[in-house]
């Protein structure tokens, strides 16, 4: 048996590459579910209930997929260029303490300028994360993967630090919490009433830019000649160390904006458990979607149906919730192998 | 002055040599699987598995000793799929690792909350008691800071040894060594580069497993969400550190972890002035920095994350 390349890929079959994923981490979570003695049908059931069953139950889906399509978006744009960005986790809680410290009183602005400028501060913030390690993998030729996501536990740990001190709430009773941003500073909802605010308005116009920028500008080409085969870019003219740099700046940007969109559209104040995790699962998303921005926004509200879903369900048939994140990391794999086949064919010989 | 004399008590080295074990195992572990071409990013996730089942199976009833098998077969198992992945399949070592790491952390914990429905404090085993050798343990100094700790850690110390020796003097070493750096001069000395390569990932998955197996069956008698907490990624610092060798790499783990303890001692000492989480971030900002000053001379395995196919150049 031998691989041979394809040499063009049907839109049926890249579309059937996620849905491979799915229906693996299904069958996956099902004896799970049986080796846990309850019924895979009755978990499922629950699960899609929880997930998309009511409108409250679709719109606390779509709340959750915000923060996904953002870092997932992150995730996309880095692998794209091959810049193994996987500090999304950092990235956003440095978003979320821009969001903090600017929103909570320290800039009295009217509205339609204080949120703009908070959103631009908090992109900064991730994007200038993410550019350290960058410019010690291009410079140094250090490991951009393990600086990542050492940075993640560095950061956890300056977040707590902030809330014992300088971000604390005088009137928190003692939690390690941040005051709440003000009025002016908070994104409005999309539903009066309800918790889905117009970050997920944004977070689908960020992942119609992207989608921009991959397929109609020379930098969109320079990411995905850097990506291919950096030494053909780099003998082609491509600056390809800039180019990293600038994916850097974007791929940490958007990462950041998941956490200026939890705090001001959602939370209001910064905690230490704002991210169960979203920063990873948004590498996850950008696998499922096979990096396509668009495919992103579908890949994030599945992931987050499951999540959501899996809360509900615990609550109700008592399989633990944990099936989820399993559910998500046989996805990931599954959609790594099957990628795979799309690109190439299995010959015998 | 306090502070220096700190670095003078047996008490110190002892510490760091029992948060070495653990580092030292799954290093060792890490650093078999890149020497044989193959970045494992699975490994928190490997570690997490080897915790939990190693404690699950003493829990259970098996012995120490048993327990220790079963988590390190159970870490094999996830090398294999690792192996699978990205040897035959060639598929990418970061996305593939970080997907078991992902996997094998929440299958544990799914596993942990199915055996533990409602539980408030995890259940406890009975772990590994310190050994004292027989008359080494009385030297002064090194014996309370090397000879009395728990078998797990001579365990880890004896795993060096016995890792340098295979890798360096011993045919499947060099075959092992050789498939980093030029896989397909493997191939022509008839040597199948697929499972060599993967079986080099499953033994070091097991160290790794090991490694894990160390935090609930000698440093603590439970297990605990997120207790591997980014140990890890230090390993993956920690075989750069040590340029892919096993003695260096010993060298680094025991530097990083008389630093760890060190930190911890000096908490008590300062830490009215600096908050406690600036020397929890040390040991992180250490690895990064560590991994900085290696780069230039870092000598990588020329053939690590390069995936292999028969025929192809």
């Amino acid at each position: 048996m031998r691989l041979e390349p394809r040499t063009e890929t049907g839109l049926g079959l890249k579309l059937a590459a996620p849905l491979a994923a799915i229906a693996v981490s299904f069958i996956v979570a099902a004896l799970l579910v049986l080796i846990g003695g309850a019924s895979p049908f009755a978990v499922f059931a629950a699960v899609i209930k929880g997930a998309a069953g009511t409108q409250f139950a679709l719109l606390e889906t779509l709340t959750r997929a915000t923060p996904l399509i953002f870092t997932g978006l992150a995730a996309a744009v880095a692998f794209r260029a091959r810049l193994w960005n996987i500090g999304g986790e950092a990235q956003l809680y440095a978003g979320a303490i821009l969001c903090v410290v600017l929103g909570t009183g320290a800039l009295p602005l009217p509205a339609p300028v204080l949120l703009p400028m908070i959103a631009a501060a908090g992109f900064l913030a991730g994007a200038l994360l993410l550019l350290g390690p960058t410019v010690l993998k291009t410079r140094f030729g250090v490991d951009e993967v393990v600086t990542t996501l050492l940075i993640n536990f560095i950061m956890v740990l300056f977040v707590s630090l902030l809330l014992d001190g300088p971000l604390k709430d005088p009137m928190g009773l003692g939690w390690p919490q941040s005051k709440k941003v003000i009025a002016d500073a908070v994104w409005p909802k999309l539903v009066q009433g309800k918790r889905l605010h117009w970050g997920f308005v944004l977070a689908i116009l960020a992942a119609c830019a992207v989608w921009f920028i991959n397929a109609r500008t020379t930098f969109g080409y320079e990411m995905r000649a850097v990506g291919f085969n950096a030494r053909a870019a780099r003998f082609a003219g491509i600056p390809v160390n800039w180019v990293m740099a600038k994916t850097a700046l974007l791929s940490g940007g958007l990462a950041a904006l998941a956490g200026v969109s939890e705090v001001a559209g959602l939370k209001g104040n910064l905690t230490l458990d704002l991210s169960p995790g979203f920063g990873y699962a948004g590498i996850v998303v950008a696998m499922l979607a096979a990096l396509h921005p668009l495919g992103v926004v579908a890949a994030a509200i599945f992931v987050a149906a499951m999540f959501v879903g899996a809360d509900a369900m615990s609550r109700s048939v008592g399989v633990p919730n944990y099936i989820a994140n399993v559910m998500v990391a046989t996805a990931l794999l599954t959609m790594v192998a099957a990628m795979l086949f799309t690109r190439f064919r299995l010959r015998r010989g | 002055m306090e502070a220096i004399e700190i670095l003078f008590t047996a008490s110190l080295w002892a510490a760091a040599i029992r948060i070495a074990s653990p580092l030292i195992l799954a290093t060792l572990g890490e650093l078999i699987c890149e020497r044989a071409g193959v970045l494992n990013l699975g490994i928190e996730g490997i570690m997490t598995v080897g915790a939990f089942a190693g404690w699950v199976a003493v829990y259970h009833g098996a012995d120490l000793w048993t327990g220790l098998a079963i988590a390190a077969l159970a870490g094999a198992a996830f090398g294999l799929l690792h192996g699978f992945m990205t040897v035959p399949l060639g598929l990418s070592q970061h996305v593939t690792g970080i997907g078991i790491t992902l996997l094998a952390t929440s299958l544990t914990y799914y596993a942990y909350r199915l055996a533990f429905p409602e539980v408030t404090s995890p259940p406890k085993i009975e772990p590994f008691a310190p050994f004292e050798i027989p008359g080494l343990s009385q030297i002064p100094f090194f014996g309370e800071a090397l000879f009395r700790q728990t078998p797990l850690t001579y365990l880890a110390f004896l795993a060096v040894a016995l890792v340098a020796y295979v890798l360096y003097r011993t045919p499947i070493g060099l075959a092992v060594r050789t498939v980093g750096e030029n896989p397909a001069a493997v191939e022509a000395q008839g040597i199948d580069v697929t499972w060599l390569r993967m079986g080099a990932v499953a033994v070091g998955s097991a160290f790794m497993a090991l490694g894990g197996a160390f935090l609930t069956m000698s440093a603590f008698n439970s297990f605990y969400f997120d207790m591997v907490n980014g140990r890890g990624w230090i390993c993956i610092a920690l075989v750069v550190f040590g340029s892919w060798r096993p003695g260096k790499a010993l060298l680094g783990a025991i530097l990083f972890a008389a630093f760890d303890a060190y930190q911890l001692r000096l908490q008590q000492l300062a830490g009215a002035y600096v908050p406690y989480q600036v020397f929890l971030m040390l040991p992180y900002i250490l690895s990064i920095l560590a991994l900085i000053a290696m780069s230039r001379r870092a000598g990588y395995p020329r053939a690590l994350m390069i995936a292999y196919r028969k025929g192809e150049r």
